[in-house]
């Protein structure tokens, strides 16, 4: 009977020590931030629900009609009179809709090669940290080469090599698997110095030593005892390089080695869209250059809001 | 000093084997060397014999060494696209991308102090607001979307300028140069722009930051105390503190700048060496590859051996024997 009761006031009693706390505070103060994480809320929930959203599947051949092709942005078609917001592409295909796949296609390249460069980078962060010696002098000397070098460039290396390595027959396939490594493998130096550093000061703090103690292995210690307290910086530098990874997608499909056309990223379609520019169809650029802009600025933003509100040295 | 010297040299030829170890790794176990030669129908005899004469037998140690001794000749392998050398494909691109590169950098860095200066004095004025507003859309803009905005605005709708390409070359030897004629002149505008607005940003919002911080110090106060020309303070005493960030951070920017090149050359079709990279990654052109990564890597180790060096001439309490070098 006071079961529920109990659960429902510890939750609000949650919810208001979450809503006291800094951050909230924070959040609540900054105009920026709020409106930027609600653009970057609709463009993700838009691309997340794409198939419920989009007016129709842009790449379902038999949706199309080539009637339809170039029709201008919220004008109706000349030939059949239909309607499109963004207009359409050469193809009759609708921009809107293309934008909202495609901006699911850049997102998972985001997100993922991100996740994937955040686990590695941490990792290696923490081996290097807590065990040192050598094999902390190996790792570091590779991530300061690796920080020298363009992020792109990496990219494209690698990018490169991976299609040495694999049957062309399997390129297609392969391609948003390999652009995910290839964009992460490009960035996790910075979070491997970043929890490195952490780590060294955690290392000889007394619940380390206590842990040792204990004999818990090095790899126990790492994971539950180090890992959680140097995590906090890897979030900020995440957020932001999410906007960089996002970019770096776009970059790289829009020089055309990165996913295959039949994904088209919003990198690609800017890539199509260049194509018309001479001849005046503006909107099949404009529109996916606008999406790719306001995505990566407010998740920009949202980070450097972030940072300032974790920064002690700033409030 | 001189052991100083000897040690950035020292790490500029660690990097560069690590460089080279790397570029080797490429050529030697992506993709099969030998079907490459000779396609697949080569019996094993006749791949065993190529194996052999292109030493492909010996010890993978020996055969890295080969390979350095060979980049150090400046033999880079074939291209597999091409078919041919591909030290003579770097040596006919190289004079777009520095041609591009330097200009762009000078552009950069002369208009970036300057309004970095301005931007600093000026701290309220509305130009200066007007620029810091600016520099924020050039950090988060895409480069390729930069340089898409102006091709649509100054090659689509003004038709002032060309889209693409280098216009007219005069060549000297086996420099070739786009600064002598009028469409090459051109042609340049608008790839310098893309390439140096990113940097041009940068160095602006560095330039104020650090003149902020140095005009509010001690020895610009003491400076003012002691009845020195404003003017005098800001060119002499606060401007030369700031310079030696800025030069770290403008020199270690050259990587940007040929990251960036990669990008601004494929949106202009510039005929520069980012854009031969950038083919050679879409159609697996290892050897291209790996000549590339060993010329950017030789900038880099270049540049930040430069940039060292400079510390030397903008910093005096590094000339004596003073404490450990603080990087």
């Amino acid at each position: 009977m006071h079961e529920p009761l109990a659960s429902a006031e510890r939750l609000s009693a949650r919810l208001r020590r979450w809503w006291d706390s800094d951050i909230a505070w924070s959040y609540r103060h900054s105009p920026v931030a709020i409106a930027a994480s609600a653009v970057a809320l609709i463009l993700v929930l838009a691309a997340v629900f794409a198939p419920w959203v989009a007016p129709h599947n842009p790449f379902d051949a038999s949706t199309l009609n080539l009637m339809e092709g170039f029709s201008p942005p919220g004008e109706p078609s000349p030939v059949t009179g239909r309607v499109f917001l963004f207009g359409t592409d050469n193809q009759g295909r609708d921009v809107a809709s293309a934008i909202l796949y495609g901006s699911r296609v850049s997102l998972t390249v985001g997100f993922a090669s991100v996740a994937f460069s955040v686990a590695l980078g941490v990792m290696l962060g923490l081996v290097s940290g807590y065990l040192g010696g050598r094999l902390d002098g190996l790792i570091m000397r590779i991530a300061d080469i690796q920080l020298s070098f363009p992020a792109i460039l990496i990219a494209l290396l690698v990018f490169g090599v991976a299609r040495g390595l694999i049957e062309p027959a399997y390129h297609e396939q392969a391609a948003i698997g390999v652009l995910i490594v290839a964009i992460g493998l490009s960035h996790w130096a910075q979070y491997a110095r970043t929890v490195r550093g952490s780590t060294l000061v955690e290392r000889n703090k007394d619940y380390v030593l206590a842990a040792r103690v204990m004999g818990r292995s090095s790899f126990a210690i790492m994971r539950q005892h180090v890992l959680p307290n140097v995590i906090g910086p890897v979030l900020v530098i995440a957020t932001i390089n999410l906007a960089l990874a996002i970019i770096e997608e776009a970059t790289l499909s829009f020089l055309g080695v990165g996913v295959p056309p039949t994904q088209p990223s919003l990198g690609t379609l800017i890539r199509v869209g260049q194509q018309f520019l001479f001849s005046g169809e503006w909107w099949i650029l404009f529109y996916p250059a606008l999406a790719l802009i306001l995505l990566a600025l407010s998740i920009n933003l949202i980070g450097d809001w972030l940072r300032d509100a974790l920064n002690p040295k700033l409030r | 000093m001189i052991a100083y010297i000897l040690r950035s040299l020292a790490q500029a030829i660690v990097v560069m084997l690590a460089v080279a170890l790397i570029a080797f790794a490429m050529f030697r176990f992506v993709g099969d060397p030998i079907a490459t030669m000779v396609g697949q129908e080569a019996s094993v005899a006749e791949r065993g014999e190529i194996a052999e004469r292109l030493g492909l037998n010996d010890p993978v140690v020996v055969q890295f060494g080969r390979f350095v001794l060979g980049i150090a000749r400046g033999e880079f392998g074939m291209s597999y696209r091409q078919g041919r050398p591909v030290a003579e494909l770097l040596a006919e691109r190289l004079p777009a991308t520095v041609e591009l590169a330097v200009l762009s950098s000078a552009m950069a860095l002369a208009l970036g102090v300057a309004l970095g200066i301005y931007a600093a004095i000026n701290r309220r004025g509305i130009l200066a607001n007007a620029a810091m507003a600016l520099s924020l859309i050039g950090v988060s803009l895409p480069t390729f979307l930069i340089g898409i905005g102006l091709i649509y605005l100054f090659a689509v709708e003004l038709r002032w300028l060309p889209s693409f390409g280098r216009g007219e070359v005069v060549k000297f030897g086996w420099w070739s140069t786009g600064l002598l004629t009028d469409s090459g002149r051109k042609s340049l505008i608008m790839p310098a722009l893309t390439l140096g607005f990113y940097q041009l940003t940068l160095i602006m919002r560095l330039v104020r930051a650090e003149m902020l911080e140095a005009l509010r110090s001690d020895y610009v106060k003491f400076a003012r105390a002691r009845g020195i020309p404003e003017r005098s303070i800001r060119f002499r005493h606060a401007l030369r503190n700031t310079m030696i960030p800025v030069t770290t951070i403008a020199g270690l920017q050259l990587g940007s700048v040929v990251a960036f090149a990669i990008v601004t050359e494929s949106v202009f079709q510039w005929p520069g060496l980012g854009a031969l990279f950038v083919q050679a990654v879409q159609f697996v052109d290892i050897p291209v590859m790996a000549a590339y990564l060993m010329f950017v890597a030789l900038v880099f180790v270049t540049v930040n051996l430069a940039v060292d060096l400079l510390y030397f001439v903008l910093d005096p309490r590094l000339r004596g024997n003073g404490p450990a070098f603080a990087r």
